[in-house]
């Protein structure tokens, strides 16, 4: 099997593993007193100390979750319950969010509205599905009727890095919190250090090949939430049994992403490009998206341009160096019109190859992308995406065999078309 | 798949069979269920696992096709739209004919796919020369033929019914227990699928604007009022709350519903039996009757349609090719068949022929409560010949068509109180004889 569904969960290598299984047969509970207790407690206050390195932050800063969903859920909620908390405090019910955030940031702030008060400034993104820094300095206004700003550091779909350093400094200049979903991001590019007015950061491990069902939240010295789970108040802001073994894999898991994250990178951005250059010569009727997408079409150009206008060329260039440095590195994101996402998926995977349309699903069906429509796509050409994402041991040759399988897939899937389309057969004259 | 026991088996005998097998559950709506309520098999979450769960049983990737936006479009509007205009589809059939032979179908062939493997309980026949005909289920009492009788030859050349030639459903049962499916007990779906509770007519007064109107006899005279005419069903006998009491006593029964007057006609019960049904949009499942050698195209109307198709090219200008199907059965004399028009009604024997675009079906044995909107399928043996949409039908005790002009004409002089029914159909027997020969 050829897996490049990576942004879903990337496969736990054989170091991770080992020291996973070896961790499971630890005795005692990190919160116990006794010795057994106190050697669970130190393979957890290690991983602690080393995921925080990872951010530039101390350990007391790292609360560790049941998986991302719960980081993201405990630093949306905990800070908007803990800014309209304290009686004195006037009321800060507006939450900052863009279109483009992953599932667990729209259902978490959605629910804040039905039930907890909150009332909702949605975020515009541009073409590339990069968040206006303008809509968020004008919708931060004086902040003070404002709980919080959460936002993506690279979109889970498209791929596109946001500008969170700039973000944050604007929404710190009216005192309002930023939490961070860094979970498509972690382990792909550098977070350390952490922009100032960061509060809270969310990450997992699964993404980047550690167990599924453990993740942390990053909170920020002077930062507080109201906690999500009651009980043994065993971390800040986090009450239940802390999971030692969890944390020792990943640890493991982030020391090498970050220790080889330059090299990882920088192979699969060249994959990546190969990929993109392929495409575009093999279907040319897919419409490469993000930033990635659009840095491979200015490669393209100044290919192109090279002989006859080097100046041209150049620009082009740099256009596309631009782009690059907004792209997470494994991510590539087309649709192709006039086809679902579904069915492309459906015949690669016949052919042994992994893919993911990129959006959520309701009960195994894919929704068009509320990522690409708030990039301007309209529903049916955003039920055409594919989403490639490549992990650490991707290959030029895996990368071939997609390149030689895509064409009949995306020529079958076109035959096919779209749901909603009217049928030939079965219709009565 | 629809986590049924029955596409569960069906897929397992398709691995079986050797070939290369990809589950596919049909999401139907944007916004199904969590949890099965009541005796619905299908359109939950928990449904959509339960087919998934055979999948992995049978080793076989698993997908979920969403086909919401047109089954609400041919299916559940079809079905809104067909009340409203006082007609009574059925909509497990326009499901088959748009949706899974249609939809489906054609997504799977282009795809890469062969065919469509349900588990529905009929049987393909496929002759010496590879014409495929469409025949009933081994267990009489689980037969599905008559709602795939909507299938077209083309369709019918891409769909595999595994369970066909299945002794009995206990049997099924007890194959999926011994595959250790979990669906192995589950209950069979009775309901329409899109109607949670059951409560078809509180369903349409949500959707169709109920207004009060007159209930009324053939006669034209008032007997009652209703409070929607569209939540009526033609053989329907309670609910009428009838204030006027019938002259000679007995119980009345809804015979037309007319949505454009908002009025419901009721009559006894002898009034409901039909001596003939018609319709326009009608199929053949596989050869038409003409290719079967069951009977042959009737020169007089295909002359007249082709002096029609002449007319039609003259005054557009357009060029019209002549369809051959069409031009083969566009005018057929009278053959002999069997007519069912329910899931589970007792076919009838009857006598079809086409006519003017239109097949015309004309009964031999009294057939109560047809109403317009529902499928007519025709049977030769065990074999489905085809079918029609119900547009029109023809009492017993009205005087032949030809005679009266018009199919709605009252029948107020027939006087049917007292003859029994029996009588009455002996006489529509009659007339359609007379009527056939005339043709």
């Amino acid at each position: 099997m050829i897996y490049l569904d990576h942004a879903a969960t990337s496969p736990m290598p054989l170091e991770v593993r080992e020291a996973y299984v070896e961790a499971l047969q630890l005795v005692g509970n990190p919160s116990s007193i006794h010795t057994a207790g106190q050697h669970a407690r130190a393979v957890l206050d290690d991983a602690r100390v080393r995921i925080a390195a990872t951010l530039g932050i101390d350990a007391i800063e790292l609360t560790f979750t049941g998986g991302g969903t719960e980081a993201v859920n405990l630093a949306i909620k905990g800070l908007y319950w803990a800014r309209n908390a304290a009686p004195s405090t006037d009321a800060r019910p507006r939450i900052l969010v863009p279109r483009t955030e992953h599932h667990a940031a729209l259902d978490t702030v959605e629910w804040l509205e039905a039930h907890e008060g909150a009332t909702l400034t949605w975020l515009e993104v541009d073409e590339l599905g990069r968040l206006s820094l303008d809509g968020l300095e004008e919708a931060l206004g004086d902040g003070s009727d404002v709980a919080l700003v959460t936002m993506l550091h690279a979109n889970n779909e498209v791929g596109t890095l946001q500008p969170v350093a700039e973000a944050a400094a604007l929404a710190a200049a009216v005192g309002v919190p930023v939490h961070v979903d860094a979970i498509a991001a972690y382990g792909q590019v550098r977070l350390d250090p952490l922009p100032h007015g960061v509060s809270a950061v969310s990450i997992s491990a699964h993404k980047i090949g550690g167990p599924v069902g453990v993740g942390a939240l990053a909170l920020r010295r002077g930062s507080e939430v109201v906690p999500l789970l009651h009980g043994g108040g065993q971390q800040r802001g986090r009450s239940g049994t802390m999971d030692a073994a969890g944390a020792a894999a990943f640890a493991i898991a982030a020391e090498r992403a970050h220790a080889e994250l330059d090299d990882r990178a920088a192979n699969k951005r060249m994959l990546r490009e190969r990929l993109a250059a392929g495409i575009r010569q093999t279907v040319p009727t897919a419409v490469l998206r993000g930033a990635a997408g659009a840095a491979a079409v200015a490669t393209e150009l100044a290919h192109s341009a090279a002989a006859s206008d080097p100046a041209r060329a150049a620009s082009h260039l740099a256009r596309a160096a631009e782009l690059d440095a907004l792209a997470l590195p494994g991510t590539l994101h087309f649709t192709v019109p006039g086809a679902e996402g579904d069915s492309l998926l459906m015949l690669l995977d016949a052919r042994g190859i992994a893919a993911s349309t990129g959006s959520a699903c309701q009960a195994g069906v894919p929704e068009p992308s509320h990522v690409l429509l708030a990039m301007g796509l309209s529903e049916a050409d955003a039920r055409g995406a594919l989403r490639i994402t490549l992990g650490p041991a991707t290959t030029v040759d895996e990368i071939d065999a997609l390149l030689v399988a895509l064409p009949e897939a995306v020529e079958r899937a076109q035959a096919a078309g779209l749901a909603g389309q009217v049928p030939r057969l079965g219709r009565l004259p | 798949m629809s986590g049924g026991v029955d596409s569960a088996v069906a897929a397992a005998r398709a691995v079986d069979a050797g070939h290369e097998v990809v589950g596919v559950h049909l999401a139907l709506s944007r916004m199904p269920g969590t949890l099965r309520t009541g005796s619905r098999g299908c359109c939950t979450i928990e449904d959509s696992l339960d087919a998934r769960r055979a999948a992995e049983k049978l080793g076989i990737p698993f997908y979920v096709w969403d086909f919401s936006e047109r089954f609400r479009a041919d299916v559940v509007e079809d079905f809104v739209t067909e009340y409203s205009s006082g007609r009574t589809p059925n909509p497990c059939m326009r499901c088959n004919e748009r949706i899974k032979f249609a939809a489906v179908l054609e997504k799977a062939l282009a795809l890469g796919f062969d065919a469509v493997v349900t588990g529905h309980y009929a049987h393909i026949v496929t002759d010496a020369v590879g014409n495929r005909e469409l025949h009933r289920a081994s267990d009489e009492a689980k037969d599905q033929s008559y709602v795939l009788g909507v299938l077209t030859t083309e369709q019918l050349a891409h769909a595999m019914f595994p369970l066909g030639t299945t002794p009995s459903k206990a049997v099924v049962r007890a194959e999926a227990a011994e595959r250790g499916f979990t669906v192995a007990q589950k209950p069979d779906s009775h309901d329409i699928c899109f109607i949670p509770d059951g409560d078809t007519r509180g369903w349409l007064a949500d959707r169709i604007e109920p207004v009060e109107g007159a209930i009324i006899d053939r006669s034209g005279a008032t007997v009652g009022s209703h409070d929607g005419a569209t939540s009526f069903t033609v053989g329907q006998r309670r609910g009428l709350n009838l204030g006027v009491p019938a002259p000679d006593g007995r119980p009345r029964f809804v015979l037309e519903v007319r949505p454009r007057t908002n009025e419901v006609v009721v009559g006894p019960l002898e009034a409901l039996a039909i001596r003939e049904l018609a319709g326009r949009r009608f199929t053949w499942a596989g050869l038409d009757p003409v290719a079967s050698g069951i009977t042959q195209a009737d020169p007089a109307g295909a002359v007249a349609h082709a002096a029609l198709t002449d007319a039609a090219s003259a005054d557009t200008g357009a060029a019209v090719s002549p369809s051959t199907d069409l031009a083969a059965t566009d005018a057929l004399l009278p053959f002999d068949c069997h007519v069912q028009v329910r899931a589970h009604a007792d076919p009838v024997p009857a006598v079809a022929h086409v006519a003017g675009g239109e097949l015309i079906v004309s009964v031999r044995e009294p057939l109560l409560g047809v109403a317009p909107g529902q499928t007519a399928v025709l049977y030769v043996g065990t074999r489905v010949l085809g079918q029609c949409t119900i547009d029109r039908t023809v009492s017993a005790d009205e005087p032949a068509r030809a005679a009266a002009g018009a199919s709605a004409a009252p029948a107020a002089d027939s006087a049917p109180g007292d003859s029994a029914a029996p009588a009455a159909d002996q006489a529509a027997a009659s007339a359609t004889l007379v009527g056939s020969a005339a043709l």
